[in-house]
């Protein structure tokens, strides 16, 4: 391994893509309206993609001639660095929605400060993935609009998936060794700066959604140390099933 | 102009091979032919996006997973400018939806069979979409000039689909004995649904012969089945999978495989809504709807009072 923290730097992102993706493709076929549908579908597409990006770096890094998919598919929960808030179930279109806008108002800036990495690999995956992350951003923040100033029951629906994922919303950008010793080394980022950028989006979409900002700052944490929630390992079975079935094969 | 003077001028049109467009004059039985088969069309691709997407959160690779979301993505691309097209006959998406999931409306009758293992995703997209193919490149010359247009685009990403269904058959096929079992299950039980796909024989179509008149259709279903086998055998050996039919045979007379009989029971017991999963499709569909009604209400609210707003 040519550098442990990078490799388990990537990794965090690398899963946060992957299990988002993987909790938005179970809504493939399944939208509230065929546009949506393909919205949601071509958001899920673009994270996978992403994910494969980071995984094909990270296995490079490692150097045991291991894939994307040995990283994606061969490693337990554990091994898994990704935040709580992206394991969480879909829920209604409205819960989907606000996980989304929680994340991608993470994603977003976060990209925005990695493409200034000294690690020109890290940049130009960052740089890729922020234009990706500029629409999601947008098309999830409409939607907290919408339903937030829509219809009585698109309110009251909306502010109880924010009440609900209110406490998922810190992890992403609280700060373990990983992430001090990467922005230490010139690779990572500065989660205090994306910090401030985010607080003042989520702010600014909740007052024009007429939506209140929940008090309490309490944060679930334990995603990026691998203490997951309990629906990580569901993720998994149906993620990993093939690979753990009939392992080995080419497919 | 009289009603007889305008269809004279249409069948003159018809027969030139101009293309029909929207506003101009058209029977109102050509009309509605074509709402019927444009929606069944729009109804399969997008009934068709939920036994592939079954097994999307269980791709066993990232590649494939892209890939099937991709695919899914495009149905339900060719769903929507299929119900666009539809609605230039003067009808409206929503209803045609009502019309799906009252079960007045039908569509391809292969989604109500399940998709099993990894290799039905194979199989759907060499067999399914290749008998999708037979079926729409003629519907890219149809005389109504929206859905000849919405088909060149749906032919197009149809049969790089198909490719990729083969190659993920190819991949099983070279791999272990699990994977070419897996792949010939799939063969087994997809051959004969692909086949009904060309829908009842020829002295039993009733719409085939209108059609044909009024060249919506340009083939009949016995030529385009035909078609279909003597292209897909060949592919199924270089597979070295066996095509689950006793009475298969090369006849070098005709020039084109023999084949045997279709269970047409199976055939009108799966369209009369005893398939496999049915009721599974609807369910899925209608509730997608329904679970869906605040958002659509929320969307319309929110357009409302902002052009309001930006009257005001």
């Amino acid at each position: 391994m040519q550098d442990q923290n990078k490799f388990n730097y990537i990794i965090q992102q690398a899963d946060n893509c992957l299990i988002l993706g993987q909790r938005l493709a179970e809504l493939c076929g399944h939208g509230p309206v065929l546009e949506q549908d393909i919205a949601t579908t071509n958001i899920s597409l673009d994270l996978i993609g992403q994910a494969r990006l980071f995984y094909q770096y990270a296995a490079e890094l490692q150097e045991e001639g291991k894939t994307e998919d040995d990283l994606a598919y061969l490693r337990d929960a554990w091994d898994f660095k990704n935040v709580l808030l992206v394991e969480q179930p879909n829920g209604d279109f409205g819960k989907t929605i606000f996980r989304q806008f929680l994340y991608d108002t993470f994603s977003c800036y976060f990209y925005e400060e990695l493409m200034k990495s000294s690690d020109e690999r890290l940049a130009s995956i960052a740089a890729k993935s922020h234009k990706e992350t500029l629409y999601h951003m947008k098309w999830s923040g409409d939607w907290v609009i919408r339903l937030g100033d829509g219809t009585e029951e698109s309110h009251n629906r909306i502010q109880q998936s924010v009440n609900e994922l209110w406490s998922y919303k810190d992890e992403i950008i609280s700060v373990n060794a990983v992430d001090q010793e990467a922005e230490k080394a010139g690779y990572g980022v500065s989660l205090e700066l994306i910090k401030e950028k985010r607080n003042e989006k989520i702010k600014a979409v909740l007052e024009e959604a007429t939506l209140t900002t929940p008090e309490g700052d309490y944060a679930h944490k334990g995603g990026k140390e691998g203490t997951h929630s309990e629906h990580l390992g569901f993720i998994l079975a149906d993620l990993q099933f093939l690979q753990r079935a009939y392992p080995g094969n080419e497919w | 102009m009289d009603t007889a003077l305008l269809e004279q001028h249409f069948n003159e049109k018809i027969d030139q091979d101009i293309r029909i467009e929207p506003k101009d004059w058209m029977p109102d039985h050509y009309r509605k032919t074509l709402i019927r088969q444009i929606s069944q069309h729009a109804h399969s691709e997008i009934v068709g996006m939920l036994p592939e997407a079954n097994w999307i959160t269980r791709a066993p690779s990232l590649r494939r997973k892209a890939a099937a979301l991709a695919k899914v993505q495009d149905e339900a691309g060719h769903g929507l400018y299929l119900y666009s097209a539809c609605e230039t006959l003067g009808v409206d998406r929503d209803d045609l939806f009502a019309d799906l999931h009252s079960g007045k409306a039908k569509y391809s009758s292969i989604f109500n069979y399940p998709t099993l293992t990894w290799a039905d995703m194979g199989a759907i997209g060499w067999l399914v979409d290749g008998a999708a193919i037979m079926n729409q490149v003629p519907l890219c010359r149809a005389s109504y000039g929206p859905y000849a247009r919405a088909m060149v685009r749906v032919c197009k990403e149809e049969s790089f689909h198909q490719r990729q269904g083969y190659e993920i058959m190819l991949t099983l096929c070279n791999g272990s004995d699990e994977q070419k079992k897996m792949a010939q299950d799939a063969l087994n039980r997809w051959w004969w649904p692909s086949l009904m796909m060309f829908g009842p024989t020829d002295k039993d179509s009733k719409h085939t012969e209108q059609s044909m008149r009024w060249r919506i259709k340009r083939f009949t279903n016995d030529e385009l089945r035909q078609k279909f086998v003597d292209v897909t055998v060949p592919q199924a050996e270089l597979l070295g999978l066996t095509v689950p039919d006793k009475d298969l045979k090369w006849n070098e007379e005709r020039g084109h495989y023999d084949f045997g009989e279709i269970d047409w029971k199976e055939f009108f017991n799966v369209i009369s809504g005893n398939g496999p999963c049915n009721k599974q499709r609807i369910e899925a569909r209608k509730s997608a709807w329904d679970n869906g009604a605040w958002v659509r209400e929320a969307a319309n609210a929110h357009a409302e009072k902002k052009a309001k707003r930006k009257a005001a």
